[in-house]
C-alpha cells in the first residue's frame, strides 16, 4: 500500500505503510469467545505501530490451537512440533538479525513437552517476543490436564480432578538464568495486553509474556465473570513498566508499584495468592544475547572464504611437486 | 624376522640392512592416559609423509579412565604402513608393542594377533614391588609364548627414566624413537613431527621429548635386530593426511554450510570439536544445543531463514531427532544431518563400529517421509559428500542424511588434496521480491520439485507447517490435496534417482560371488577380492554409496552372479541356529533393503563385534562359499 501523503507531506515517511490489513490471513479457526482472537488483533496492531515489515516478520509456533496463530498473519510463519517452537524461533533469529521474530506458545507446548527448551531459550535471551498463551488446559486434543491447570481441575485424564499443584510459569521463568524480561498479561484487557507486547517488542533480548487466556469451552469456569470482576487483577504499576494510559488505569480495583528492576520483589509478587498480577514483573536490558553472537560473522567473501579453507588444507597436506 | 632373542646383550650399534616389507601393521597398546595414540599417529604421519600408504585406527576403551592393567582399558592405536594404498585396518598385527601385559588380553579377545605377532613388552612388571602383579606379568609372558607369538621383554622404563623423572609421559616418545629405527624412518621427519605435536608445549618440554625420540632411536639400534624398510608409493599430487571426523568437518566448511548445530554425542562430537576450532574464520558457527531435538529444531529454523544448516550425531541423536526430520520433509526445507553411527541400539558401543542405522535413516520417520540418503565409504568421500549432500539438499528441497561410522572417524588416511571451488559454496541469501504468482509448494507435475520463498522476501510470505497443505502451504482437509503432496514429495525423490548412474564392478561384471558392502567396509572387501581375483576365485564386489534412493541397475547386475552376499557390520540371525528358518530370519540391514528392493534370494555376512570389518574374514567368507564341497557359510 502507498502512502498517499508521501509527495505532499514534509515529514519523512516511509516508502510502504504497512496497514492492519497487511498483517491478517484467512479467518481464525479460534471458538467464539477464545482468548486467541483479542491476542492477534493486539499483535497485529504493534506490528502496524511499529511498521514491520511483514516480509521481514517471522511467526513462529509450536502445536495446540495457540499455535495456528502464525496462519493467520500476513507474515512469514512456521508452525512446527508440539513443545519446539523455541528451537525453531531461535534458529532463524541466529543468523538473521533483520527479522522480528515472535514465538507462539501454549501451556502444554511450552511447560510440558517443550520445557526444556524453555529453559534455555531464556538463557540465550536472543530478541524476540514470546506469548504463552496460557489457558491452563489442553485445547486442541480436547480438554486434558495441563501443567498449569489449577489443582482438582476436572479433565478427561483426570476426571476426578488434577492431583498435582499447577507450575506458575511467571515464578519459573523468574528463576531462570539470563532471564531479561517478564511481564504478564490477560486476553481480556486489550489495553494492557497490547500495551505489553509493544513493551516486549521494544525489549533487547527475549521478552516472555504470559498471557492469561480464557477458553470458553473446556474451561468455562476457571475465570468465570473475570473480564467484569475487577477484584481479580493487581496491576503491577511503574514508571519503568507496562505503559498504559490513565484512561485505562481506571479499569483496575487494586494497583501495586513495583520495579521491575527488582528481581526479588517480582519473585515475591509472582507467587502471590491473592489475584493475577498482571504487568512487568522484571526486565534488565543488559543481559548477555545470544543472538548476538550468532550474528558475528556473517556474510563473509567467497573469496576470503577460500583462502581461509586452502590455507587450512595447508595444515594437512604433504606436498609432493 | 630374525632371531633376536639375544638383543639385551648387543650393546653395540650395528649396521642392518633393512628388510624390505610390502607393508606392516604395528600397534601400540597401553592403559589409557599413556600417549600411546600420539605415538602411533606421529608414526602414521611421519610415514605418509615418506610416501607410504597409511591407515591408522584408534583402539578406544569405552570409559574415560578405566583402571590402570585391566584389559577392558585396552587403549592405543593400530597403524598400517604399505608400499602402496591402504584402505582398510588389515587382519593380524605384525608388531605390537605393549606397555604392560593385561591390555594385551583385550586385544587378544579382539582378534588382533596370531603366531607371526612379535611383541616389545615393558619389563618393568617383572620386578614389581608386588608379588601379583610380578606373578600376573610372569603367566602372561608364558601365555603369551605359547600362543606363539614372539615376546622380547624390554627395559622401556629405565631407559627413559635416564632421561625423565616421569617416563609415563614420554615413554610414548622413547617408544616412535624404537619404531622409527626399526622402520627406517626419517629422522628428521620423525622430529619435526614432534616439534608439531608439542607446538603449543614450552621449548623444555619439546625438548625433552626430541631426546627421548632420539634415546628410543639410539637403544633400538644398539638392541634390536629388526630393520624394515617399507618403499614408498609413487605420488605426484599433493596429499592430505586427515580422519574421517576431520575430512567431514572441512567438508561442512567447503560446502559453504555457515552453521552447525549439534549436541555432542560420540563417535560423532569430534567432527564439531574440529569445527569449533577452524569455523569462525570461514565464516561458519557452532551452535551447542540443549538437546538433539533442539539441534536440529534450530538448524531446520536456520535453513528456512534461508542458509542450508547441518546437525552432526550418532544413533541415538538421530532416533532423537525423527520428528524434525518428517516435518523437513513434510514442509520441504533443506537441511543436512551427519550420522556418524556406532554400536546399537541404546547407548549400545559407543565408541566401537557399527553399520546398524541404515534402516533408520532411510526408513525412521513417523508417516511416509522420502528424503536422500548417502553413505561415505573412505575418508575422502567423507569430505566430497558433504557438498553434494548440501547441494542435493538444495536442488531437491529435502533434508539429506550422510551417514558415516566409527571406523571411518578414527581411521587416518591420506587421499588428494581437494581443489577448493567458489561453486562448492552455498549460495547468498536470495532477497529478490517473490514472483507474485509462484506458489510455496508450486509442485512440478513432472518431477514434483517447486522454489521455497525465503523470509524477507517481499511477497513470498507463507506459512511453514507439518499438517497437510495443498501448494499454497495453506492447512489442507482434502484428501485429494494430502494424495498429490505425498505423490510429489516421492515424485522428486525418484527424479533425483534418474540422475544416477549404475554402480561400478570391482572385478569381472559376472561370475560365481557377488559381494555388496556400504560405508567403510569398502577397503577391506576390495582387497578380499583382490586376493581372491589372485586365486582365480570368480568372486567380485560392489559398493553403495547412495542409499536412498538407490542406484538404477542392481537387478541386472545381480543377475549375472550366482550368488549376492552382503558384508555389513551389523546384525543378522545366523540359519545354522536351530531356531532360524529361512523365513523367520532376520536379515543384516543392506541385505534385507535389498531382498526387497530387487527380489533376489541376498544373503549376508554381518556381525556385531564392534570391529572394523578384516579383509582376512571377508576372504574367508569368499574361500567357503567357493570352495568345492563347501556349503554356504550360514548354513
Ligand atoms: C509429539 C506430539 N505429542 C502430542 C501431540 C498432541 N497434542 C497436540 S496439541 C497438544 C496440547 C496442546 O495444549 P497447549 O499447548 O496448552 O495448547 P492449546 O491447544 O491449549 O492452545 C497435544 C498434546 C502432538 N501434536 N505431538
Ligand atoms: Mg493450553
Amino acid at each position: 500500500m502507498l502512502n498517499p501523503t508521501h509527495e505532499l507531506c514534509s515529514i519523512p515517511m516511509p516508502d510502504q505503510y504497512f496497514g492492519m490489513d497487511d498483517y491478517g490471513k484467512g479467518t481464525p479457526r479460534w471458538c467464539p469467545g477464545c482468548g486467541g482472537h483479542s491476542i492477534l488483533a493486539s499483535v497485529q496492531r504493534v506490528c502496524k505501530d511499529l511498521q514491520y515489515p511483514p516480509e521481514k516478520t517471522v511467526c513462529v509456533s509450536g502445536i495446540g490451537c495457540s499455535s495456528r496463530f502464525p496462519h493467520y498473519m500476513g507474515t512469514y510463519g512456521f508452525h512446527g512440533l508440539h513443545g519446539r517452537a523455541f528451537p525453531v524461533a531461535c534458529g532463524i533469529k541466529f543468523r538473521r538479525p533483520d527479522l522480528n521474530v515472535f514465538a507462539i506458545t501454549g501451556d502444554g507446548d511450552c511447560c510440558s513437552i517443550g520445557a526444556g527448551h524453555w529453559v534455555h531459550a531464556i538463557r540465550y535471551n536472543m530478541k524476540m517476543v514470546v506469548l504463552l498463551f496460557d489457558n491452563g488446559i489442553y485445547g486442541l486434543t480436547k480438554k486434558q490436564t495441563s501443567p498449569t491447570s489449577p489443582m482438582g481441575t476436572l479433565s478427561n485424564t483426570h476426571p476426578a480432578g488434577s492431583v498435582l499443584p499447577p507450575i506458575n510459569p511467571i515464578q519459573t521463568t523468574l528463576g531462570l538464568a539470563n532471564v531479561s524480561f517478564v511481564a504478564q498479561t490477560t486476553d481480556w484487557n486489550s489495553a494492557h495486553l497490547y500495551a505489553t507486547i509493544r513493551k516486549a517488542a521494544d525489549h533487547p533480548g527475549l521478552a516472555f509474556v504470559r498471557i492469561v487466556q480464557r477458553c470458553p469451552v473446556f474451561m468455562r469456569d476457571l475465570y468465570g465473570d473475570i473480564a467484569t470482576n475487577k477484584d481479580e487483577l493487581i496491576l503491577l504499576s511503574h514508571q519503568n513498566g507496562i505503559d498504559l494510559k490513565p484512561s485505562a488505569l481506571q479499569s483496575f480495583k487494586h494497583i501495586l508499584e513495583h520495579d521491575p528492576s527488582n528481581i526479588h520483589k517480582a519473585r515475591e509478587h509472582a507467587e502471590t495468592e491473592d489475584g493475577i498480577p498482571i504487568g512487568l514483573f522484571y526486565q534488565n536490558t543488559s543481559s548477555p544475547r545470544y543472538d548476538l553472537y550468532g550474528a558475528h560473522n556473517r556474510g563473509m567473501n567467497t573469496t576470503d572464504k577460500k583462502w581461509a579453507l586452502e590455507s587450512l588444507l595447508d595444515q594437512y597436506t604433504i606436498r609432493n611437486n | 624376522m630374525g632371531d633376536i632373542k639375544d638383543i639385551r646383550e648387543l650393546p653395540q650399534k650395528k649396521v642392518i640392512k633393512p628388510v624390505k616389507l610390502d607393508e606392516h601393521i604395528i600397534e601400540i597398546v597401553s592403559d589409557s592416559g599413556e600417549g600411546a595414540q600420539k605415538c602411533g599417529q606421529s608414526l602414521g604421519a611421519i610415514s605418509a609423509k615418506m610416501g607410504n600408504g597409511v591407515w591408522t585406527v584408534e583402539i578406544i576403551p569405552a570409559e574415560i579412565q578405566p583402571p590402570a592393567r585391566s584389559r577392558e582399558g585396552a587403549s592405543g592405536i593400530r597403524v598400517r604402513i604399505g608400499s602402496k594404498k591402504v584402505t582398510n585396518t588389515g587382519n593380524y598385527a605384525n608388531l605390537v608393542i605393549a606397555l604392560n601385559e593385561q591390555v594385551i588380553y583385550g586385544r587378544l579377545r579382539q582378534d588382533a594377533y596370531d603366531d607371526q605377532t612379535v611383541m616389545f613388552i615393558e619389563n618393568k612388571w617383572a620386578t614389581h614391588e608386588l608379588d601379583s602383579i610380578r606373578q600376573q606379568y610372569a603367566d602372561a609372558i608364558d601365555e603369551f609364548k605359547a600362543l606363539g607369538i614372539q615376546v622380547h621383554e624390554i627395559p622401556m622404563e629405565t631407559e627413559c627414566l635416564k632421561l625423565t623423572p616421569n617416563p609415563r609421559k614420554g615413554k610414548n616418545m622413547w617408544v616412535l624413537g624404537l619404531l622409527c629405527y626399526i622402520y627406517n624412518r626419517d629422522v628428521s621427519k620423525a622430529e619435526e613431527q614432534v616439534q608439531s605435536i608439542f607446538r603449543k608445549k614450552s621449548q623444555a618440554i619439546i625438548e625433552m621429548n626430541l631426546r627421548l625420540l632420539r634415546a628410543g632411536y639410539d637403544w633400538a639400534e644398539r638392541n634390536i635386530e629388526l630393520h624394515f624398510e617399507i618403499p614408498a608409493m609413487q605420488v605426484s599430487s599433493d596429499q592430505v593426511v586427515m580422519n574421517g571426523n576431520e575430512s567431514l568437518s572441512l567438508g561442512i566448511m567447503a560446502a559453504g554450510i555457515e552453521l552447525c548445530s549439534m549436541y555432542p554425542i560420540t563417535p560423532a562430537t569430534s567432527v564439531t570439536h574440529h569445527l569449533a576450532e577452524y569455523f569462525e574464520r570461514v565464516g561458519g558457527i557452532v551452535h551447542q544445543a540443549e538437546d538433539e531435538i533442539a539441534a536440529i529444531g534450530f538448524a531446520i529454523g536456520a535453513s528456512f531463514a534461508g542458509k542450508t544448516a547441518i546437525t552432526v550425531t550418532s544413533g541415538p541423536g538421530l532416533a532423537l531427532k525423527t520428528e524434525f526430520l518428517g516435518l523437513a520433509v513434510m514442509a520441504e526445507i533443506p537441511l543436512v544431518i551427519i550420522d556418524v553411527q556406532r554400536g546399537g541400539p541404546s547407548t549400545g558401543l559407543p565408541t566401537k563400529v557399527e553399520q546398524s542405522d541404515l534402516l533408520a535413516a532411510i526408513y525412521g520417520e513417523a508417516g511416509d517421509a522420502p528424503k536422500i540418503v548417502l553413505a561415505a565409504a573412505t575418508i575422502e568421500e567423507c569430505f566430497h559428500f558433504v557438498i553434494l549432500a548440501r547441494k542435493l539438499a538444495e536442488s531437491f528441497r529435502t533434508p539429506v542424511i550422510l551417514l558415516s561410522d566409527a571406523n571411518l572417524a578414527t581411521g587416518v588416511q591420506p587421499f588428494p588434496r581437494p581443489k577448493i571451488d567458489t561453486e562448492w559454496f552455498s549460495a547468498p541469501i536470495d532477497q529478490s521480491p517473490w514472483k507474485e504468482d509462484t506458489k510455496p509448494f508450486d509442485w512440478d507435475p513432472q518431477t514434483g520439485l517447486s522454489k521455497r520463498p525465503i523470509p524477507g522476501q517481499k511477497g513470498g510470505m507463507y506459512t511453514v507447517t507439518g499438517l497437510a497443505h495443498g501448494p499454497h502451504g495453506r492447512v489442507a482437509y482434502e484428501p485429494e490435496i494430502n494424495q498429490n503432496s505425498a505423490e510429489s514429495r516421492s515424485r522428486k525423490i525418484a527424479a533425483f534417482q534418474k540422475t544416477l548412474k549404475p554402480p561400478i564392478i570391482h572385478g569381472d561384471a559376472e561370475g560365481d560371488l557377488l559381494l555388496v558392502g556400504w560405508g567403510s567396509t569398502l577397503g577391506a572387501i576390495e582387497e578380499a577380492v583382490d586376493r581372491a581375483r589372485n586365486l582365480d576365485f570368480k568372486v567380485s564386489s560392489l559398493h553403495l554409496r547412495f542409499m536412498f534412493p538407490i542406484v538404477p541397475g542392481l537387478t541386472e547386475i545381480f543377475s549375472r552372479f550366482k550368488k549376492v552376499i552382503t558384508v555389513e557390520i551389523n546384525y543378522s540371525d545366523q540359519l545354522g541356529d536351530p531356531m532360524i528358518t529361512k523365513e523367520n530370519r532376520r536379515y543384516a540391514q543392506l541385505a534385507w533393503y535389498l531382498r526387497a528392493k530387487t527380489q533376489f534370494d541376498i544373503d549376508c555376512f554381518s556381525n556385531v563385534y564392534g570391529q572394523p570389518m578384516n579383509p582376512g574374514k571377508v576372504f574367508q567368507l569368499i574361500e567357503r562359499e567357493l570352495s568345492e564341497g563347501t556349503n554356504n557359510i550360514n548354513s
